[in-house]
């Protein structure tokens, strides 16, 4: 496949934020056919063939983490993981001294996953490697929401016209953030479902719709997205309990049964069972498409590093 | 005997409305006389001032040393060439250093600090509460008497309603008044931009706006029970502005400040993560800045400070929200504000008097006016000449300009304290 156009402009894959429909149908569009590639068992290893890919994670992920290893390999990459122990960095100081550092190494694709918002963007600006964000504090994961945005099209046939509710920890979420910034791009109708507590400030300038009763957010929906609650927003006091939460916004199969007959269930992982969704569904073929959107992330990022590296190439 | 005429300059003084081309001499330090065709008398030096606006050296209600503790930020030495090439004569050091300055040998110590430069009058506050920790009100007499200027924690919010209540009542037995910035800080924690869209699309823990109104009517209230003086800081927002009107309008000891960023820059100057604009209190939405514009031309505002907080670049080379807030702001105090001028919005004469005439008098001080017997603290700037703020180029030690690649009007050529010059060739 190839394309006439740029399909990340600035070399780098930081947000979804910014990125215009036909850039998105793009990626998706190679994503898919990296799907078709995949499950034929054949590879293509020679794409990446001497480019290095560095996987930093200054925040532990098993799951994006063997992902991206797994598309780096997949297209003959050298790949690399270095895993940062928040711990023992001080503050964001050691990020700029790990710049210096890879650019000494000639890294070609960084792979980034920080607890800061921002910080894949600081690292783009003094790094020579294209810079992936794979997670950013609650700013965005645009790979996240490729994968996302495939598993749907894939089952759906389509992203516009649909109404797609994402529910729970919306405000901490930096899945939520990429997945609305797509998803509206490309014409869905996005709703969010949470409580108060957990809906970011002025939401609706987002171009979403808000609800804090689940049910009513669920009508209708194509698409149910859960999102994980982490357990320090109980200790921070934003949700009362476990309990309270799942039984006004953990996903069962009473408020499931509002969503269109059809209706797909998405998670990004690792699930809380029994917090934000009842095992029953999480494990229902018929619904949880949740072992596809891991397939469909290697796909997409694949497609990603193919398309960054076609840019390496036009800049060699 | 020294003397130094200033020839053809425009006079301005904003404590009499005083605004004509004349001259002025300075005769041992103290404004002998200014009119018109004063002679030059023998062996006196000429300054020739012809197009320039001459003006009582700038008055800043507010600014962070370094010193002591964060040398490598600013030293009393560097704030003093920053503050020179700014125009500022006068100058209110925060106490919230390290350690903070709740102890009177450690005013004295400020003081003396600042008279070792011989170009700045630096007139430190002493805490409001020992250690600026908001728990015990500090020896306010005793620090009085070694010279602190007025109370404050600096950058910390005085939470306790209890001991604000004694601060402002405790206060008022030795004439002096309590400094807040205006922050609910149990809202305010951990948040690093005003909370709304922007942060929300930066995934930036957010501070709502309102904390700053809530903190204003609590203290306000407090300043109507104990019949202290209370005086807000750095104030960013509509709604903080209105409690504050309307306190004024009742008749209560209630006076503020604002900071050019907050009248000059709005919320979007910290997209694409740019640190040097994350400040405290956070850059707001463009309404707030409008209201905080308007305030200065109302008189809601009695003082335009610099708010100089002096950071390093590894202070600032952080994601956002590890990043230290604060902007340094005393070499475009004067050029920011004259922003407002050339806009339209302010007369000169106006916004020099938030800057030299208000704050001295706020602060009981005899500076801040062209008057026969003041002291020659004096200002010589060129209202249009143009510059652009280059971050690396700034005079003094700290370089975080919040303002940095903006491209201003109004340049200070001269500075001169006690008559003699401190800045300028």
């Amino acid at each position: 496949m190839s394309f006439s156009y740029p399909v990340l402009p600035d070399g780098h894959l930081l947000a979804i934020e910014g990125l215009e429909p036909p850039h998105i149908g793009a990626l998706l569009e190679l994503a898919e056919s990296y799907a078709l590639l995949n499950r034929s068992g054949k590879t293509q290893r020679d794409l990446l063939k001497g480019r290095t890919l560095i996987n930093l994670f200054f925040e532990d992920s098993t799951r994006t983490r063997t992902s991206f290893e797994l598309a780096g390999k997949r297209l003959g990459a050298d790949v690399i993981n270095m895993s940062v122990s928040t711990s023992s960095v001080n503050k964001g100081e050691t990020l700029l001294d790990t710049a210096a550092t890879l650019n000494a190494m000639h890294c070609d694709l960084l792979v980034v996953r920080h607890g800061q918002s921002g910080a894949p963007a600081l690292l783009s600006q003094k790094v020579s490697a294209s810079v992936i964000n794979a997670g950013d504090g609650t700013h965005e994961h645009p790979t996240q929401a490729l994968l996302d945005a495939l598993t749907i099209r894939r089952r759906k046939g389509r992203l516009e016209g649909l109404a797609v509710a994402i529910c729970g920890d919306v405000l901490h979420s930096r899945v939520a953030r990429s997945n609305i910034h797509l998803l509206t791009t490309m014409g869905a109708r996005v709703r969010v479902v949470g409580p108060p507590t957990l809906i970011p400030a002025e939401a609706g300038r987002l171009g979403v719709e808000v609800f804090h009763d689940m049910r009513a957010g669920l009508a209708g929906a194509d698409v149910v997205m859960m999102l994980r609650l982490q357990r320090e927003r109980m200790s921070a006091g934003l949700v009362p309990s476990p309990r309270e939460f799942f039984r006004f916004y953990g996903l069962d199969r009473a408020k499931l049964a509002l969503a269109k007959p059809d209706a797909i269930v998405m998670h990004p992982g690792p699930m809380n069972r029994g917090i934000e969704i009842d095992s029953a569904i999480a494990d229902d073929p018929e619904r949880s498409v949740i072992g596809e959107q891991v397939e469909m992330g290697v796909a997409v990022r694949m497609a990603v590093l193919d398309v960054l590296a076609r840019d390496l190439r036009r800049n060699a | 005997m020294t003397e130094t005429l200033f020839r053809g300059a425009r006079l301005l003084d904003p404590a009499s409305g005083l605004d004509t081309t004349g001259e002025l001499l300075v005769r041992d330090g103290a404004i002998a006389d200014l009119g018109q065709a004063l002679g030059r008398p023998d062996g006196a030096e000429v300054v020739e001032a012809a197009g320039l606006c001459l003006a009582p050296g700038l008055v800043d209600l507010r600014a962070a040393t370094g010193e002591p503790g964060a040398e490598y930020r600013e030293t009393i030495a560097s704030l003093a060439e920053a503050a020179a090439a700014g125009g500022i004569t006068t100058l209110c050091a925060l106490p919230d250093t390290d350690p903070p300055l709740d102890d009177p040998a450690l005013v004295q110590f400020i003081l003396r600090r600042g008279e070792a430069t011989g170009s700045i009058a630096l007139l430190p506050y002493a805490a409001a509460t020992r250690g600026c920790e908001g728990k015990e009100i500090a020896e306010y007499g005793l620090l009085r008497e070694a010279g602190a200027v007025a109370f404050t924690d600096g950058r910390r919010a005085i939470a306790s309603a209890r001991v604000m209540r004694l601060a402002l009542s405790y206060a008022r037995a030795f004439g002096s008044f309590v400094v807040q910035h205006p922050e609910e800080p149990t809202l305010a924690a951990g948040g690093a931009a005003t909370e709304g869209e922007l942060a929300t699309r930066l995934g930036l823990p957010g501070i709502p706006a309102m904390a700053e109104a809530l903190m204003v009517r609590r203290d306000i209230a407090l300043a109507r029970l104990t019949g202290g003086h209370v005086h807000f800081a750095h104030v960013s927002t509509a709604a903080a502005l209105a409690e504050i009107r309307a306190a004024k309008a009742e008749g209560l000891a209630v006076t503020c400040d604002t900071a050019p960023p907050y009248f000059d820059l709005n919320e979007t100057a910290i997209g694409d993560w740019r640190t040097y604009a994350k400040l405290s209190p956070p850059l707001r939405p463009e309404d707030d800045r409008q209201a905080v514009a308007a305030a200065l031309a109302d008189g809601t505002v009695d003082a335009i400070a610099s708010d100089h907080q002096p950071r390093d670049a590894d202070d600032k080379r952080q994601p956002f929200a590890q990043a230290e807030a604060g902007g340094a702001g005393l070499a475009t105090l004067l050029a920011v504000t004259l922003a407002r001028v050339h806009a339209g919005e302010l007369s000169l004469l106006h916004a020099l008097d938030l800057l030299t005439a208000r704050p001295a008098r706020l602060l009981g001080l005899p500076v801040g006016r062209l008057s026969r017997g003041a002291p020659a603290d004096l200002v010589l700037f060129d209202p249009e000449r143009g510059w652009q703020v280059k971050a690396g180029q700034l005079p003094g030690k700290a370089q975080n300009s919040p303002f940095d690649g903006r491209a201003l009007e109004g340049r200070v050529v001269g500075t001169w304290k006690a008559g003699r010059r401190v800045f300028g060739a």
